[in-house]
């Protein structure tokens, strides 16, 4: 812990302090071992509060899903699906599942969507300090047992659910990570709500050393399973093939279902919406930075 | 959303029953999903529906459509618990055939919505999970929609959804044929070919974002000439 002399800390400011106390000192402490219960008299109290009030604290939007992925002779391929459920509406047609994690690992999710997103981000700059540090590519049972040990950490109140593929050093690797923190290293394996769907077509046709395209077209026909079988699971196709030296990032892989084609016509004449009033406030600012994102407007 | 339940005090988690007496309720209702339309026009009705039966996130079928024809001018559709659905119209074709040979003649839309109203309201206290809407032409050869509540409230409409995917479409149709919230736009009155198309077009928004709606729609078109059936494709994801 760093000493700071008292005397040297006063005159440095020029406020009179009333008390002669030290001012709070905000350090960050070592990372603790396992669960921190620090919120939880707090979360009770504020769920009583939501709940006196007639309303009930938010879901956490969960993706619904069908990820897989299967080791073949040079590498891995992950895929996934593209839909995100908000209960048993669809509130992303084509969301991305299958994660960066380096340049070597990607890692697709299920089950709580931003658990998913910052779990593997988090992991994945964990990874590159750690790669650096270590001055090698990362291998895959490093990046396993980071997401792990911090799944059980959290006794499974971190919802994600993870299919971790990579080529490192030693080969190819598979592990799939439950949201409690147990892993599975195999050469096939599927998560989410198709999983089963999914599992069957493996079960159905893997074989070990697949080709490339041979085990790119099992992983669209399971994820296909999924997607039309499953009512979690929709829209695209997308697919990570990794091998050595070379990552192919296919989104979409398959655009498996596409919206279909309305013969109306809905667009709405200029002066349709009633303006009840208008009040112009002119703003004095500078444009620093313009950029375009498109928005499904089909 | 994280869960409190497991926590009985500071540094303590609650007591686990593990042998304890635990309830299990059997519940006699399931939810099969499904979304049912229906436009009533000038001389013409439209009732549609989706055609896949679901349970929790698995499809029972892809062809199992939710209209049923009751007589040359009615249709019914229903959705919501299909072993009640399936029960409610074998008591409606039932009660339609006793009507017919006690007083020679085939019922009304108006006296099968009435009726359908009394057989709701005689399970009110087990009832029947079941959204209706039934189509079809009144006497005088007009369109007419009636919709109604799982326990036999009713009213006649113009059009009604009704279904899993009843909130997405209901405003869609309050906009497009009640011209609501719109300013300055002409009322036309509605023809029956922009009736069908509005109404697969409506579908196939329904089917983008509801999960329990899609793989096929039924659109049955009543006319004084009999009733018309289509079937078009929708997603099947």
């Amino acid at each position: 812990m760093p000493h700071l002399s008292r005397a040297s800390f006063f005159t440095s400011r020029k406020h009179k302090p009333s008390s002669t106390k030290m001012a709070t000192l905000t350090m960050s402490r070592p990372a603790v071992a396992g669960f921190s219960f620090e919120n939880c008299r707090r979360n009770v109290i504020l769920e009583g509060e939501v709940n006196n009030l007639g309303c009930s604290l938010p879901a956490a939007r969960k993706t619904g899903t069908t990820i897989c992925g299967v080791v073949f002779k040079d590498g891995v391929v992950l895929g996934a699906d593209t839909r995100a459920t908000e209960g048993m509406v669809v509130a992303d047609k084509n969301c991305s599942k299958i994660h960066y994690i380096s340049p070597n690992i990607y890692c697709c999710g299920a089950g709580t969507a931003a658990d998913t997103e910052m779990t593997t981000q988090i992991i994945s700059s964990n990874l590159e300090l750690h790669s650096l540090s270590t001055g090698r590519l990362p291998r895959v049972a490093t990046a396993n047992r980071m997401l792990k040990q911090m799944l059980f950490r959290y006794q499974g109140y971190i919802g994600a659910a993870l299919v971790l593929g990579g080529v490192d050093c030693n080969g190819p690797h598979l592990y799939s990570i439950y949201p409690h923190g147990s892993t599975d290293k195999l050469p096939y394996v599927t998560m989410g709500s198709g999983s089963l769907a999914a599992m069957a077509v493996f079960e159905d046709r893997y074989k070990p050393d697949l080709e490339e395209e041979e085990a790119k077209r099992l992983v669209r026909d399971a994820i296909a399973a999924g997607i039309f079988n499953d009512l979690g699971s929709g829209s695209n196709i997308d697919l990570t093939v990794i091998t050595k030296g070379n990552v192919d990032y296919i989104r979409p892989h398959d655009e498996a279902n596409k919206k279909g084609v309305r013969t109306g016509d809905y667009k709405y004449k200029r002066g349709t919406t009633a303006v009840l009033s208008k009040c112009v406030t002119p703003l004095d600012l500078e444009v620093v930075e313009e950029s375009i994102q498109t928005m499904d407007t089909s | 959303m994280l869960s409190a339940q497991g926590f009985g005090g500071p540094g303590k988690m609650k007591e686990y029953h593990y042998a304890g007496a635990v309830e299990n309720r059997f519940s006699p209702y399931a939810f099969n999903g499904g979304t049912v339309l229906a436009v009533a026009g000038e001389d013409f009705a439209i009732v549609a529906s989706d055609t896949r039966l679901s349970e929790g996130y698995s499809i029972h079928s892809r062809d199992s459509p939710k209209c049923y024809k009751l007589t040359d001018t009615t249709v019914i559709g229903c959705s919501g618990f299909h072993g009640d659905c399936l029960t409610l119209t074998k008591i409606i074709d039932a009660r339609l055939k006793m009507y017919k040979h006690s007083n020679n003649k085939t019922m009304t839309s108006g006296a099968i919505a009435a009726m359908l109203s009394t057989i709701l309201y005689s399970r009110r206290f087990f009832p029947y999970y079941v959204y209706n809407i039934i189509g079809g032409l009144d006497e005088e050869g007009k369109g007419a929609v009636y919709s109604f509540d799982p326990v036999g409230s009713y009213q006649r409409d113009t059009y009604k959804a009704g279904g899993s995917a009843s909130a997405m479409l209901q405003p869609l149709l309050d906009n497009q044929i009640g011209f609501k919230n719109m300013e300055g736009v002409q009322h036309l009155p509605l023809t029956q070919e922009k009736a069908v198309q509005l109404v697969k077009d409506v579908f196939i928004s329904a089917a983008e974002r509801d999960v329990y709606t899609g793989d096929a729609l039924r659109v049955c078109v009543i006319t004084k000439d009999g009733i018309n059936e289509q079937t078009i494709p929708l997603r099947k994801d």
